[in-house]
């Protein structure tokens, strides 16, 4: 259990997807302009994350594995995203049209969002258990959800400011990823002394 | 546009990070040295080059409706190859690449080029487009890896430079001095082309998506003066 929190709480805090490992910087830039696309659409990632690890996982331990074509990863788990993304959509589509309403829109946009595959392949790398892979999952998506929201409202408060003409737009909105960035680096060391 | 032109278009003009803003993640994550951002942008460049002729050669062939899932399993492909060659010939590398290796499936600039040039062009064109981007992409990787490495670990390609490597500033390796890095270099690249009118905040028209959500969720187009 213990591990599972510390699984967690690193993959929110310390290793968080944008701010420390790179991963979905194109929707971080791009969506987080606005806090309810931002909530949106971190919110369609963690659903992708979670449907995504739930059937690559399997895939990747028994099916590939036990046959030797551990090789064929990145073909097929791109492939699988693809389509479960476009099957989650339909099936939203038909059953659950207020979901749809408020995830549907956002969807398309992240089946090539390397956030998605980032987390299914360092689920496998990691070496984690079925749970432990979701648990990953979750967190990740967390954490890019608060980066997301946190980030929406620095972006907001960086509209009126007065700045540099050639700095406007998008390098001001990169220095001040880079000042979040930091601000969680001092998340460092906590998770593992907290149950030390 | 002649060949030299549509080479060189790549490096400058249509600078793949710089100017249309795509690939942001393979670039803020591999350029903390040199050496990484050389393979980084050699493995983008082998796939690059790869896909934009095969999908060139297959332009007639592929159904318009189906062309995106077609591009992602070529590109994959190729991903797969280089992914197998790299782990083969050059370890150390694989190991400083690590999960962004595979992940040169979903860079934009790949899936971008596939859309904007490779299937409305000859082979021959979109090789040389694919060379061009490539050494755009890698060129612009390696200014950041030099940058970054200089100035945060006090050395250039792992030799030492005298008075920098006991006076480091290694914020610049970690990830907030990737971003600042990256955010300085847009901002000169605006300095310098201030007087062309440059209104797109974030490249939309290379993004796979771009016919779905018209640029109302991302890169919502912005006008900056």
């Amino acid at each position: 259990m213990t591990k599972l929190i510390i699984i967690l709480l690193s993959a929110v805090f310390i290793n968080n997807y944008i701010l420390s490992r790179f991963l979905g910087i194109c929707p971080f830039l791009g969506v987080s302009k606005k806090l309810d696309s931002a909530t949106g659409m971190s919110l369609a990632v963690i659903f992708v994350m979670l449907i995504a690890t739930a059937v690559t996982w399997p895939i990747q331990m028994f099916l590939l594995n036990p046959n030797g074509l551990g090789y064929l990863q990145t073909i097929i788990f791109i492939l699988v995203i693809a389509a479960l993304v476009q099957l989650v959509e339909i099936v939203l589509k038909r059953y659950i049209p207020a979901l749809h309403k408020s995830l549907g829109v956002y969807l398309p946009l992240i089946t090539t969002n390397c956030a998605i595959l980032g987390v299914t392949i360092l689920n496998i790398d990691e070496g984690y258990t079925f749970v432990e892979a979701m648990v990953n999952s979750l967190g990740s998506g967390l954490g890019f959800m608060l980066a997301m929201i946190m980030f929406s409202g620095v972006r907001s408060k960086l509209e009126g400011a007065d700045i540099p003409k050639s700095f406007k737009g998008l390098p001001i909105t990169l220095v001040a990823a880079s000042v979040t960035s930091l601000s969680f680096m001092g998340f460092g060391g906590i998770i593992e002394n907290l149950f030390a | 546009m002649t060949k030299l032109q549509n080479f060189t278009k790549g490096i400058i003009k249509e600078n793949p990070v710089l100017v249309l803003v795509l690939g942001t993640c393979p670039t803020l994550a591999t350029s903390t040295n040199v050496m990484s951002a050389l393979g980084m942008g050699a493995a983008t460049t082998i796939v690059l080059l790869c896909s934009n002729v095969v999908i060139s050669a297959l332009r007639k062939t592929i159904p318009d409706k189906v062309r995106i899932p077609c591009f992602i399993v070529l590109i994959a492909g190729f991903v797969t190859m280089v992914q197998m060659l790299v782990k083969a010939f050059s370890p150390a590398l694989d190991e400083a690449l690590g999960i962004y290796l595979p992940l040169i499936v979903v860079n934009c600039i790949i899936l971008g080029r596939a859309e904007m040039f490779a299937q409305k062009n000859s082979i021959v064109d979109s090789a040389i487009d694919g060379l061009g981007m490539g050494a755009g992409f890698t060129l612009t990787l390696v200014m950041m890896g030099t940058i970054r490495e200089v100035f945060g670990n006090g050395t250039w390609l792992g030799f030492p430079i005298p008075v920098l490597s006991d006076n480091n500033i290694s914020i610049l390796t970690m990830a907030p001095g990737g971003f600042f890095v990256f955010g300085l270099l847009i901002a000169v690249v605006n300095k310098f082309s201030q007087n062309k009118p440059k209104k797109r905040e974030f490249g939309c028209e290379g993004c796979p998506s771009a016919d779905i959500c018209h640029g109302k969720n991302c890169g919502e187009v912005e006008a900056d003066d």
